[in-house]
């Protein structure tokens, strides 16, 4: 009988390929990289091959089968639940021994087994020859030899999965001959065998197995399904202890030792030669990669070229690609309704903040590719492992992971990172308990999108001493890091898992171009995907909170006659003139927008020729207007363009003054202002309040914001001359309490959402939002308050900061982990 | 003695696991049990974690692992 349809399971240890081999098989692209728990969610797709449709689930890697972890519980769920019809056992040819130690659970299963031997160019490369007609004997399983990278093998793959999901057969698997513990395995299965659902669900002998280990889920299962679940665990656990008492060992390592002892003679009997250790080129290369002296140097040079390459050069690529944004933004404007002479419509001003809010956001996109793409070559290279290797001294006494090195890299750990793909990168740290305080405490570090404010506030109250201020906020961030990962792992992260560090130390291999440019296409699509969705979201309701419930009817009718008065002053001065026909009514506005039109065009125009042949365009399309616009020897149109230039300033102070009111007015200034006698210990006036709470959806909005609220009063100024003007009473001790407020600062929405993805939990979300709050405001707290009542001068209160902030990280350095694990 | 004490360079053969729970699980799985030849082949640049090989390939651990490992030096 031949089926038409399949389902295929890819299971087997972490890194030996498993992910290459789903992306050979279905042409996807899933995330492969060369370092070991990559894929930790089961992934699915499809193919066709000699008229069988077959679906393929990729999942997770695990070394073994018992319910320890998240990833083994999945993995075995699924093999047990959904009772695929054939399971390829990808295994790593080089290392045949330890891959068996999984391939013998998986035959305990009684799943249809294909095995793959993978990589076996390496293998050849170190001289190994494995005779697969004997294992295959062995096994009783077919055993098929690829090297899929380089699409080896793939058809007697294709072929075996056909023919043993095509085959109606009753698997008799090759058995572990357990020695003394066979007639306890026998006992258990007999205990247990007159229940109808347990025997009818699960393998007699591998529920046996699995009750004696004493695993987790096994034992709930008879808790559940069992009609005299007490007598039975009882039972189980009589047979435990009675067979450690006789054998001295416990059931778990006598099962763990007997499936080593067969692999090994397995291994010895169809490898020949037998593997004799040899990766010299990873050898010869990790003695200098992971040397004393060289590595750390290494080490720091590597981030450095990360940085230099993604942010650096990244963002001299966006002063190519800011252009192209700018474009879409003014394509979008010529679609809206034009605007009025005071009032712009309110569909108007929210989609060209919607489009200005994405495009902040997309601007990054050149950054994040490259800085993508270096990853794939650090995750492809098998230099990750390393990093870890290096660092994971220094980590684990703030209660962090080796593995924390690059999340906190791309965070920003001196400048300039950015949190988003930080907290992307946690998922490969094994340690829950150190994942979680990873993933909070990387929105502390010093993204892009804060460092404007900084420079801000150092250009205005921090002038003289702009190097060492510099420094010291670079720098700050990670001094608050690693104490504050510190204390979350011995409070609210105290109960969750930890994992030992033992991690396997790949060889290298080198990165292909095309798996390298397909994961920064995938990331960054991602990155568009999930992010700018919800970011768009938020940006409009924010600009709800900044607009309304926006002017009463008397302050609109207050504007409306500052408005006439303006135009009726134009029209005084213009009367008589010839050129005052053609400005009449509704011409006038459409001057104003003429006008506006041509200066932007002007300034795009780069060089002369652009420059004439923008004036030629503009000539043609109204030579009335043009005369007004640029007037040159015509003294009636000279005249115009004065009076003009007046009412359209006018125009533009009118505008200012409305739209500060409307945010004076607005929800987030009630909010803002409300907030004002709390935050004033912080030395945050209600302006600096409305900019924080408007920074949520993306911190560069923090300046920006600023910049609305403080007035310009002449034409060209610049913000920090406003902000010195309009705030007598700020002091650089405010401005330090704001910076690190910022340093602080609560995730943007953004990197909110990425860390929902990454904990599963909206309750880790709210709380990485919450705890800078507070943890800022009590720091703003001290410096202002402290440093007032201290009488510090801003650079004072700086030391003063630094020092205190050392002395806490080496302090919280010594203080002991709490452990789990024994 | 147990395998934090040994230097890089030397060779030895494990005897017991002493860890239980995850530790020993984490161990077995990856490939340590006894009968097992192993050799240390370096310290990180910061003395802690170590690395070791065991027949075919490479795995580090802390030396707070390590400790539940006993071993008979060769
Ligand atoms: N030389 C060689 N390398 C391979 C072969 N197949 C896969 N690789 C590489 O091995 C590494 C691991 O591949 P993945 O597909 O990510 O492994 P995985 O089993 O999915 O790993 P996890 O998801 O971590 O469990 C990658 O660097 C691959 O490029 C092969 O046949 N030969
Ligand atoms: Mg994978």
């Amino acid at each position: 009988m031949k089926k038409k349809k399949a389902l295929l399971a890819l299971a087997g240890q972490p890194n030996c390929g498993k992910s290459t081999v789903f992306n050979a098989l279905t042409g996807a692209s899933q995330h492969v990289a060369n370092y070991p728990g990559v894929t930790v969610e089961k992934m699915t797709g499809s193919y066709r091959y000699d008229g069988m449709k077959v679906e393929v689930v990729d999942l997770p890697g695990t070394y073994s089968l018992t319910s320890y972890s998240p990833e083994e519980r999945v993995s075995r769920d699924f093999l047990l639940h959904e009772k695929p019809s054939v399971v390829v056992n990808v295994a790593d040819a080089s290392n045949l021994k330890r891959h068996l130690y999984l391939t013998f659970q998986l035959l305990e299963m009684g799943v249809p087994l294909v095995v793959d031997l993978n990589m076996m160019d390496v293998a050849g490369r170190r001289g190994i020859n494995i005779d697969t007609q004997e294992l295959s004997r062995q096994l009783g399983a077919p055993v098929i030899l690829t090297a899929i990278k380089k699409g080896r093998g793939k058809k007697e793959l294709l072929k075996s999965i056909n023919s043993v999901a095509g085959s109606e057969r009753s698997p008799k698997p090759f058995l572990i001959d357990y020695g003394p513990m066979e007639p306890f395995l026998t006992e258990i299965e007999n205990e247990f065998s007159g229940n109808g659902v347990l025997s009818k669900n699960y393998p007699g002998r591998w529920l046996a197995i699995k009750l004696i280990e004493g695993d987790s889920e096994a034992l709930k299962l008879i808790r559940e399904l069992h009609s005299t679940p007490g007598k039975v665990l009882e039972f189980i656990e009589n047979k435990r202890q009675e067979f450690e008492s006789k054998h001295n060992e416990k059931p778990e390592r006598h099962i763990a030792f007997s499936r080593y002892k067969v692999a090994d003679t397995i291994s010895r009997s169809c490898v020949k030669p037998k593997a004799a250790f040899t990766q010299p080129l990873s050898d010869r290369a990790d003695a200098i990669i992971c040397h004393k002296f060289l590595g750390p140097l290494i080490l720091v040079g590597v981030i450095y070229l990360l940085y230099y390459l993604s942010i650096v050069q990244g963002y001299n690529i966006t002063n190519y690609t800011w252009p192209l944004l700018a474009k879409l933004r003014s394509i979008t404007e010529s679609f809206l309704p034009a605007p009025g002479f005071i009032d712009a419509p309110l569909i108007r001003s929210m989609t060209l903040w919607f489009v200005d809010s994405i495009n902040a956001l997309l601007n990054y996109i050149p950054i994040f590719f490259i800085l993508f793409g270096l990853i794939a070559i650090l995750e492809d290279s098998g230099y990750m492992p390393r990093m870890a290797f290096i660092l994971d001294r220094i980590f684990n006494k703030f209660g962090l992971h080796g593995q924390s090195t690059l999340p906190m890299v791309l965070g920003g750990i001196y400048v300039g990172g950015c949190a988003v793909p930080g907290v992307m990168s946690c998922k490969g740290i094994p340690d829950e308990r150190a994942r979680f305080a990873t993933i909070l405490t990387i929105p502390m570090l010093n993204c892009l999108a804060k460092v404007p404010l900084y420079v801000l506030m150092i250009n205005i109250y921090f002038a003289e001493h702009k190097g060492p201020a510099m420094f010291f906020i670079s720098t700050i961030s990670l001094l608050m890091v690693l104490p504050v990962a510190k204390i979350l792992t011995l409070t609210v992260l105290k109960n969750k898992d930890t994992c030992p560090f033992i991690m396997e130390m790949p060889p290298y291999h080198i990165p292909t171009i095309r798996g390298v440019l397909g994961r920064a296409v995938e990331r960054v699509w991602l990155f568009i995907r999930k992010i700018i969705t919800i970011v768009a979201a938020i940006a409009i309701i924010i600009f709800i909170l900044l607009q309304f419930p926006g002017l009463s009817d008397e302050r609109k009718a207050y504007y409306d006659t500052e408005k006439d008065r303006a135009i009726a002053g134009f029209y005084r001065k213009i009367e008589g003139n010839p050129y005052a026909d053609y400005v009449q009514g509704e011409n006038l506005m459409a001057l104003v927008l003429y006008w506006d039109k041509y200066k932007n065009a002007k300034m795009m125009a780069k060089g002369k020729e652009a420059a004439l042949a923008v004036n030629e365009k503009f000539k043609a399309e109204n030579s009335v207007f043009f005369k007004i616009v640029r007037p040159k020897k015509d003294k009636e149109a000279k005249s115009v363009n004065k009076a003009f230039k007046k009412v359209f300033s006018a125009r533009k102070k009118l505008l200012r003054e409305i739209k500060k009111e409307k945010i004076d007015n607005s929800f987030l200034g009630r909010v803002g202002r409300a907030m004002e006698p709390y935050t004033q210990y912080a030395g945050f006036n209600w302006r600096v309040n409305v900019s924080l709470l408007a920074s949520f959806a993306a911190k560069e909005s923090s300046v920006a914001t600023l910049g609305a609220l403080y007035e310009q009063k002449e034409e060209g100024e610049t913000l920090e001359t406003r902000m010195e003007k309009g705030e007598k009473g700020f002091t650089p001790l405010h401005a330090l309490a704001l910076m690190l407020f910022i340093v602080l600062y609560p995730p943007c929405v953004a990197t909110s959402i990425m860390v929902k993805i990454q904990t599963g939990q909206i309750r880790w979300m709210i709380f990485s939002m919450l705890f800078p709050i507070v943890l800022g405001t009590a720091v703003a707290t001290l410096i202002f308050s402290g440093g007032t009542f201290l009488e510090l001068n801003g650079l004072q209160a700086m030391i003063a900061f630094y020092c205190l902030a050392l002395a806490i990280t080496i302090g919280t350095g010594f203080l002991k982990n709490k452990s789990k694990t024994t | 003695m147990t395998l934090d004490d040994l230097r890089p360079g030397r060779e030895c053969l494990v005897k017991r696991l002493h860890a239980h729970d995850k530790l020993g699980q984490r161990l077995m799985d990856m490939g340590v049990y006894p009968g097992l030849k192993m050799k240390v082949i370096r310290n990180a640049p910061l003395e802690d974690p170590m690395e070791l090989e065991l027949d075919g390939y490479c795995l580090s651990i802390r030396h707070a692992e390590a400790k539940f490992v006993e071993v008979e030096d060769r």
